[in-house]
């Protein structure tokens, strides 16, 4: 791309007059907790999920802690009752998904990096992003109040089935299934609105110059998911709403005896949840594509192919929900139709796989932090991806249907995204969010202990699955079958690799905070990188920069021959 | 609040509030598409509920279809008005559509109330329960869009933010479309 294209835009962004931004400062309440500014929202919605990821951590550290060392009185809980099980499940699956890997992946970076990334001062409609905020804070709340109401947390599994969701002779909580559901829907509401703003401000609010492919990946990447969230969430919502009636005021919407079908639930969510996976990977990969670009010096491999084929996977994940029906009863000529879409998606995932490694192919490749994450998510991410063939193809999926197998598949492909692309995420814009650097070295620690415990959790998992571990056991020792031939060994090897990896947590969270306050300081732009984040100064100020930028090239021109500086940013005229 | 640079900005050349609307109408759709598709696939299983859709006032619902095809009309005439700079006149018009909205929801409100003291309640069967689930997203709909639009009026009324008069328009077609299918399916098919 050469020359400035400043044709694109509104009149207004050329007035010489119109494109300072004046931001007043603010006090501190109104600067932190009320604040409208997208760079603070983004922070409310990071912090917030660290916060919901201890509890997520905490969850399952003690349900495996039962799971390994069955009856023990679990330090930090005490005895773990089945009941207590059943609610530590379904809450660290919830959690995990629904106020870590989305607030994280897509409302905090999205908050934080859209404007920054495509040259404006805000967010389009920032009242409506500060209440997106606070209804997913209310939500939170709500989810951590079911904890104590009477019966305890739901324990429907997050999936919540009915009839098991539906009836509280079932499920045994009262009061936590409905605030779960309610929670859960006040949640989708507050990522309703975000996504809107995301999308809106995407399409309207770029800088004078920056055409549709010069828009970074990472961008495009939350407004595709954004608009994957917004087309498969609204069935969902209804089937919420009906079942909330069910659980409530005592309809039956799912229950076959009074004329229900409780398939149609299943329908309903992963219609929603199958969609959902591609919500939050598509993210993790434009995270990816952003690190491994600025440390390999090179420029993407084929930026056009990765935009095209996300917006092929996303059109794609519409048709693959069924394959977590094969043995619920569906037609099995509806099977093979629904194995045969879940096989095909694997090619443009495996797709952009391919096109990130012949981006590293040639560069001047710098092992820093980031790039290890960013490394590190494309090869377990390719293991996740790997065993999803079994799952996919109905065949094997009766044998490996809700055993370990299945739990370990998607933990290869959820920790990748929810946990590696972050770690990714927040160590590359570290410096840009709090103008300051995080220790390397710890950060080195950090990473390989991480890494290398979790596989040691998960694979130990692959085998006990393909063994036969059932999903919803809670003592093992009740079934003498699974406890032969060392199962139970693997078992607790997968618990203390999880409290190895736990404990790793520990030095990241010192190195951050004590790196946010004490850190090296550093200039706007310590990774050489192009975006256009990276020319305002860090942290940026309300307004993000002294005067908004034009933009004149793609994202990803480094190392361009005959030019001597390894790097061209995207708002320098030449 | 001073409102960003972000928000007058226009790349694709569609205003940005209306540019959210449609979104919103996006995100609107599938939620009524996925209730009214559980709902279609439940009603193909069971012919027999077309005894309990025998119960339902089509004339009632036939008039409120009147009604709220009505009051699009005079949201459409509201937003004539505000491009023309008329802000008196399409507050006028705004309140008139409000009015449909309300004649609306007061027909719905006897109707059921006739059905609930007949025994037709949300739990007595599944087609019921479809019934009040789905007209009653749809009656909350409607209060939301008055509830805006009178909003909306009482800043046009001093030629403020006369964009909006579209917006909310379009959204009120939209609600308008959602019974254009709710009808049918649950009055008319027997």
């Amino acid at each position: 791309m050469s020359g400035p294209a400043a044709d694109t835009h509104a009149p207004d962004a050329h007035a010489p007059h119109g494109d300072h931004p004046h931001h007043p400062e603010e006090g501190f309440i109104k600067k932190y907790l009320f604040s409208t500014d997208h760079k603070i929202i983004g922070f409310q919605y990071l912090f917030t999920g660290m916060a919901m990821a201890l509890i997520g951590g905490f969850t399952v550290y003690v349900f495996r802690m039962q799971q390994a060392f069955p009856g023990l009185s679990v330090p930090g809980w005490g005895r773990v009752t089945a009941q207590d099980y059943n609610g530590l499940v379904t809450t660290h699956g919830s959690v995990m998904i629904f106020w870590v890997a989305m607030p994280v992946l897509i409302a905090a970076l999205g908050n934080y990096l859209i404007p920054l990334m495509i040259g404006c001062d805000d967010m389009v409609f920032p009242r409506l992003n500060r209440l997106s905020y606070q209804l997913f804070l209310l939500s939170a709340v709500i989810l951590i109040f079911s904890f104590f109401v009477e019966g305890g947390a739901f324990g429907g599994a997050w999936t919540s089935y009915p009839p098991l969701s539906a009836r509280a002779e079932y499920n045994l909580t009262p009061k936590g299934a409905p605030l779960w559901l309610v929670a859960v829907a006040i949640e989708f509401v507050a990522f309703l609105l975000g996504g809107i703003n995301f999308v809106t401000t995407m399409m309207n609010s770029r800088a004078p110059g920056m055409k549709m492919f010069d828009v970074p990946i990472l961008v495009w990447m939350i407004v595709i998911a954004s608009i994957l969230f917004m087309a498969s969430v609204g069935p969902l919502v209804a089937g919420a709403v009906m079942l909330l009636f069910d659980q409530t005021i005592g309809t039956g919407f799912y229950d076959p005896v009074r004329g229900g079908d409780p398939i149609l639930w299943q329908h309903l969510f992963w219609f929603f949840g199958h969609p959902e996976v591609y919500v939050v990977m598509l993210p993790a990969f434009g995270i990816v594509a952003e690190v491994m670009t600025v440390f390999s010096r090179k420029k993407l491999f084929a930026y056009k192919t990765v935009l095209y084929t996300a917006i092929g996977t996303g059109v794609l994940s519409f048709f693959v929900w069924a394959h977590h029906q094969f043995i619920a009863g569906i037609d099995p000529r509806m099977a093979n139709i629904f194995g045969v879409t879940t096989l095909l998606i694997s090619i443009p995932v495996a797709e952009m796989m391919f096109v990130y490694i012949a981006t590293l192919y040639g560069g001047s490749i710098r092992l820093a932090v980031p790039m290890l994450w960013a490394l590190a998510f494309i090869s377990e991410f390719l293991l996740g991806g790997v065993t999803g063939i079994f799952l996919g193809a109905s065949a094997s999926d009766i044998y490996f249907h809700d055993t370990y197998f299945v739990l370990a598949h998607f933990h290869y492909t959820f920790v990748p995204i929810a946990i590696v692309s972050v770690f990714a995420a927040v160590t590359y814009w570290f410096p840009k969010m709090f103008g300051r650097s995080m220790n390397e070295t710890w950060g080195k620690v950090h990473f390989w202990g991480t890494i290398v415990s979790f596989n040691f959790i998960f694979i130990p998992l692959f085998i006990t699955g393909a063994r036969g571990d059932h999903r919803r056991i809670f003592d093992y020792t009740h079934f003498p079958d699974l406890m032969k031939s060392g199962m139970q060994d693997l078992r607790i090897l997968a618990t203390l690799s999880l409290v190895v990896m736990l404990s790793f947590q520990v030095i990241f969270l010192v190195n951050y905070f004590y790196s946010m306050f004490r850190g090296p300081k550093v200039g706007p732009n310590p990774w050489r990188a192009n975006t256009l984040e990276w020319h305002a100064a860090s942290p940026p100020p309300h307004g993000n920069f002294p005067v908004l930028p034009t933009v004149y090239r793609g994202p990803y021109e480094y190392s361009v021959e005959g030019r001597e500086d390894d790097h061209w940013p995207q708002h320098l005229p030449n | 609040m001073i409102r960003p640079i972000a928000t007058t900005r226009s790349a694709t050349g569609v205003p940005t509030g209306r540019l959210a609307v449609w979104w919103v109408i996006a995100s609107e759709i599938v939620i009524f598409g996925g209730l009214l598709g559980g709902y279609v696939m439940h009603r193909l299983g069971h012919p027999d509920w077309a005894n309990q859709a025998a119960n339902t006032n089509t004339w009632a619902g036939a008039f409120n279809t009147f009604v709220l095809l009505t009051s699009s009309l005079a949201a459409v005439l509201g937003h004539q008005a505000a491009e023309k700079g008329d802000g008196k006149k399409a507050a006028n018009f705004l309140y008139l559509t409000c009015l449909g909205g309300l004649v609306f929801l007061i027909v719905k409100s006897i109707e059921w109330t006739t059905e609930i003291q007949h025994g037709m309640t949300i739990t007595s069967n599944t087609f019921w329960s479809f019934y009040y689930t789905a007209a009653g997203l749809h009656g909350l709909h409607v209060i939301a869009g008055m509830v805006i639009m009178l909003f909306v009026a009482a800043d046009a009324k001093k030629n403020k933010e006369l964009q909006r008069v579209e917006n909310i328009g379009i959204y009120w077609h939209f609600v308008d479309l959602v019974w254009i299918f709710l009808f049918p399916l649950l009055y008319i098919a027997k």
